[in-house]
């Protein structure tokens, strides 16, 4: 082809940019479809992981399928479900409070008595080196919550210490433990508003694959 | 020939360095700069997009047409980036948790657009490729110096979380080099990507001056092939 002579048509433009964007979305189409199936293993892996970290203990059900969808007054709240023989021994979801720049997404598991089992904060954008110390890699704080529930301590209690709670802040940066207080304080108070509908095993509900 | 390619390779390392010469891809860098293997892995998946956007760039450069190159460009480049972006989230997932956020972030990087344009453009595929490949080099070492800098001054450790990156044999990489270093917050922040770039690019231009007299004259023999 003599590509000197055709460079300066008119046509030619028009043939050449459709052509390269025809050739550019059939590879990526293709990538598309020779990725999703993996990318979606890859991401349930990761929420697997996520789900074990915050929920010790054994179970014998696979967590991923066995969902309750339950609305609060803002959004739709997806409810894993660990069971041993059949019997709901424990629920993980995610919860998220107001960080310093942006939410503080987190992974809380409460057992069947309405203990934290544990808590991970999954996404955050905290100043690094101030707010940060909710990693568990920087920092052992969000270990304090194990064990914690709506009694203990007591509901006036369940702030940082500056503002009369029993919970450590960080120098320099209150606001980030704060908002993840203010999180898993939620957490617990919506456990405790369906707790009958998460814990019930006669609500049957199919797995959500 | 050989000739070619070293003067490719000289140019991209130092003299005509993205980060310190062009200052190009300055978005990416202040971005991912806050570690040494952030930088580290930066720069390499930069490198990849690099390579491959050259040779194609190269292979069909008799066919574009000056009035619509800098779309098909765009387009190319960015489709590759794309395709880097999905394979490693489906075939290296630790590593895509480690670098996904900024791999999108080679599309805005305008140095391989620079590169299209000002080399594999006008030249045949394997000098192209060879200049993608340095180019790239070049960046990933400035990258990893800017966060070198940063990092040691910032955190006090150098190359943290190597082993996420290049895998657990390189944990041997990691040091803490100031035990019980509070830190510097400034120098993991922006700002502190500013600093470390500025001061980078200025100590540069100190080991370059006394050179700079005699490559002037040099130059007249030797022009700039493009």
């Amino acid at each position: 082809m003599d590509f000197e002579q055709l460079r300066g048509k008119l046509y030619y433009q028009v043939l050449l940019l459709g052509g390269v964007a025809l050739v550019t979305t059939a590879a990526l189409a293709f990538a598309d479809k020779s990725t999703s199936v993996d990318i979606a293993a890859a991401q349930a892996r990761d929420m697997q992981q996520s789900l074990t970290q915050v929920l010790p203990g054994r179970y014998d059900n696979d967590l991923l399928k066995d969902t309750v969808l339950l609305a609060t007054q803002s959004e739709e709240v997806t409810v894993y479900r660990a069971r041993r023989v059949g019997r709901v021994e424990a629920v993980v979801f995610k919860v998220s409070g107001p960080g310093y720049a942006g939410p503080i997404d987190c992974m809380m598991g409460i057992d069947r008595g309405g203990h934290i089992t544990g808590v991970r904060v999954i996404k955050h954008k905290e100043t690094p080196g101030l707010g940060d110390k909710i990693e568990p890699a920087k920092g052992r704080w969000i270990y304090d919550f194990e064990d914690k529930s709506l009694g203990n301590p007591s509901a006036d209690k369940w702030y940082v210490k500056k503002d009369g709670g029993v919970f450590d802040q960080f120098a320099g940066a209150t606001i980030t433990p704060r908002g993840v207080v203010r999180a898993v304080k939620g957490g617990l108070d919506f456990f405790e508003k369906n707790r009958v509908q998460l814990l019930d095993e006669t609500v049957v509900k199919g797995g959500k694959s | 020939m050989s000739n070619l390619y070293a003067r490719i390779t000289r140019d991209s390392l130092w003299s005509n360095n993205i980060v310190f010469a062009q200052t190009l891809g300055l978005c990416p860098t202040m971005a991912v700069t806050s570690t040494a293997t952030n930088g580290l892995g930066m720069g390499l998946a930069t490198t990849a997009v690099l390579v491959a956007s050259n040779m194609l760039i190269s292979s069909i450069r008799h066919a574009v047409s000056d009035e619509v190159r800098i779309p098909v460009y765009i387009v190319i480049i960015a489709t590759l980036v794309t395709l880097v972006d999905v394979s490693i989230n489906a075939w290296a997932h630790d590593l895509y948790k480690v670098l996904g956020l900024y791999i999108a972030l080679i599309v805005a990087n305008c140095a391989v657009l620079g590169r299209a344009e000002a080399f594999a453009a006008r030249n045949p595929v394997l000098p192209s490729g060879m200049d993608g490949l340095m180019m790239g080099l070049g960046f990933t070492f400035a990258l990893t110096a800017i966060g070198l800098v940063r990092e040691i001054l910032g955190t006090g450790t150098l190359f943290a979380d190597a082993h996420l990156l290049l895998g657990p044999a390189f944990s041997f990489m990691e040091f803490k080099l100031i035990p019980d270093y509070k830190g510097f917050l400034l120098m993991i922040l922006p700002p502190g990507g500013f600093l470390a770039v500025g001061f980078l690019i200025a100590a540069k231009r100190i080991i370059d001056r006394p050179r700079a007299s005699v490559a002037e004259s040099v130059q007249v023999a030797a022009p700039i092939i493009r």
